[in-house]
């Protein structure tokens, strides 16, 4: 019985991407700053906005990797 | 004082009128037999992938969220964007917990995480103390819905005094009971679908039309004060407001999957693989919330604060009134209708499903455990109904009755308290290690503890942690669920050595965590 990660509960080198998205969103000094300005918008808010999306993909990827 | 507003008026009460008779003809969607607890208290385990994605997401993201996270950026600026991280550092607990524990509930016919911790540690004491804690912790947050319906219903201009004020509170009260009672979770998961439709709508309408009408991006930022722009910079031997942000990021996402309604909605879902996928689709409504929070700032920028006609709502509540007031000035009677539909709508999507799973909880864990050991199916299902009333009506007269800054308090308690059900809980899912009763004392330690922290600090979230002349601001829940666990972590050898009957018998076996 072998197939696949998610589905034994074992360990998957795929869920690295989400300590990556911890990393990138739980440390403030990375993106407490006013610039670069993106339409206007301070750094600060678009980069949280942005990593939104960035983490729905990661997710999304591991997903599809780890499925049976 | 504000006139009624007749037009939004109109479409407001159309639109509520439509969700009451989604509400119970959702009796009849995908049906079961509702005198089943898991029929009318998890709509039979049968919502696919999408239907998940609405009913959690509606359960999640409420009303409250949507009116205080703006409130707060409109008042305290760049913390209130803690939301954001927040929301993205909750799915991979989602992706990688929550399966596991579905899957077991499906398997032994759990339906509340005290049943499961129930059956894991056979110790009913410390599922009465899961039960309770999450009985406890959802009984503010309904009320905090009821704020939400009370702010668009002073925005629309209906106001009054003494109990008449009150009135449209009770009927939006007394409509959620009725079709709860009669449906169960398909009332909230049928009208979970109107209302984040309704509210999409409105974020992106928000999101394009206002910063137009303000100049852009750059004027609106402008026009806040620079200190509010950015989280203050830590001064030496402290880790500051960079502390307390992550920190309370962190803690609340630990303890978002523990509430009670949360669970429900997520135990509602046909399978593992459709809470994998909604943890890559619930996003969706991370990236909302970030544009709603922003919205404190457009407030700030169209300056509703200091319009006359925006005076008395301001004076009446606070800063949760930032959101409405800018909705108000900034789009036609017509849209603010469908807007403030989509937040009172949104208030009764999660306070009818926290209504549910706080009576499934008082059912299953301590009724069936501590007075009635053998009711029928029915006699179960009955019983949860009725509990569901009950706890409505204890947040409907809690808020009419008692100032808001309590419920507020109250629920920043509940945080602190419910993350304390994390080790029998989440980490119950990957492992037995634990001593039963270790478990039950650490949860007291982080309960006493947490609560003890946020009294010294005036009932705020972060404790400013003094070690070594370093002082580490952080949120209370996460320094008092790593003291928990120390304690659960030391005390399990001693009280397993010490244990002189036999080891309670763990009713769910490894495979059952998988599919």
């Amino acid at each position: 019985m072998n197939n696949g990660d998610a589905r034994s509960g074992r360990w998957s080198w795929w869920y690295l991407l989400f300590v990556v998205q911890f990393v990138a969103v739980l440390w403030p000094p990375f993106y407490n700053s006013l610039e670069p300005r993106w339409m206007g918008i301070p750094f600060f808010y678009w980069y949280q906005m942005l990593w939104v999306i960035i983490s729905a993909v990661f997710t999304a990827v591991i997903y599809l990797a780890t499925r049976d | 004082m504000q006139e009624i507003n007749w037009i939004a008026l109109s479409v407001f009460v159309l639109l509520f009128g439509l969700i009451t008779w989604l509400g119970f003809a959702a009796a009849n969607w995908r049906k079961g037999d509702l005198d089943l607890l898991h029929e009318w208290g998890l709509g039979g385990r049968r919502f696919g992938t999408v239907v998940t994605w609405f009913l959690v997401g509606g359960d999640v993201y409420t009303a409250y969220t949507f009116i205080a996270v703006p409130a707060l950026a409109f008042g305290a600026g760049a913390v209130a964007f803690f939301a954001v991280p927040y929301t993205i550092v909750i799915y991979p607990f989602l992706f990688l917990v929550f399966p596991r524990l579905w899957n077991v509930c499906r398997k032994h016919g759990y339906i509340t995480s005290g049943d499961f911790v129930r059956g894991r540690f056979g110790n009913r004491w410390l599922a009465l103390a899961i039960a309770l804690t999450g009985i406890i912790a959802t009984m503010p947050y309904i009320a905090l819905q009821l704020v939400g319906i009370q702010v668009v219903v002073g925005a629309l201009g209906i106001s009054g005094t003494g109990l008449g004020a009150d009135l449209p509170l009770v009927i939006a009260f007394g409509v959620l009971a009725a079709f709860t009672y009669s449906s169960g979770l398909r009332a909230p998961a049928s009208i979970a679908i109107v209302k984040d439709i309704l509210i999409y709508v409105t974020a992106f309408a928000a999101i394009i039309v206002i910063p137009i009408e303000l100049g852009g991006f750059g004027k609106i930022f402008a026009a806040v004060p620079p200190e509010k722009l950015l989280l203050a910079v830590p001064g030496p031997n402290t880790t500051g407001a960079y502390g307390s942000y992550a920190t309370l990021a962190l803690g609340s996402a630990l303890a978002l999957f523990l509430y009670p309604h949360s669970l429900t909605g997520i135990l509602s879902a046909s399978s593992g693989h459709a809470i994998r996928r909604n943890a890559a689709m619930l996003p969706g409504y991370s990236f909302m919330l970030g544009l709603l929070a922003l919205f404190g700032f457009f407030a700030i920028a169209a300056g509703v604060a200091h319009l006359p006609e925006y005076a008395a709502g301001f004076k009446q509540f606070g800063n949760n009134f930032a959101v409405p007031a800018l909705l108000l000035h900034s789009f036609p009677s017509w849209f603010v209708g469908i807007a403030f539909a989509a937040i009172g709508i949104g208030a009764l999507v999660p306070a009818a499903i926290m209504s549910i799973a706080a009576a499934n909880l008082y059912t299953r864990n301590i009724h069936r455990e501590f007075i009635n050991r053998n009711p029928s199916d029915r006699q179960e299902s009955q019983n949860a109904k009725w509990v569901s009333l009950i706890v409505k009506l204890g947040a409907l007269v809690f808020i009419i009755f008692v100032p808001t800054q309590y419920a507020i308090q109250l629920q920043l308690l509940g945080g602190i308290w419910i993350i304390q059900t994390l080790p029998s809980v989440m980490l119950g899912v990957y492992t037995r290690w634990f001593n039963d009763w270790a478990l039950l004392l650490g949860w007291a330690a982080g309960i006493f503890a947490g609560t003890a922290m946020a009294v010294a600090v005036n009932l705020k979230p972060a404790y400013p942690l003094a070690l070594g002349g370093h002082t580490f601001p952080g949120y209370i829940a996460v320094y008092t669920v790593l003291l928990n666990l120390v304690l659960v972590v030391v005390l399990t050898p001693l009280f397993n050595a010490l244990r002189t009957r036999r080891v309670p018998l763990d009713q769910t076996a490894a495979a059952d965590y998988f599919a």
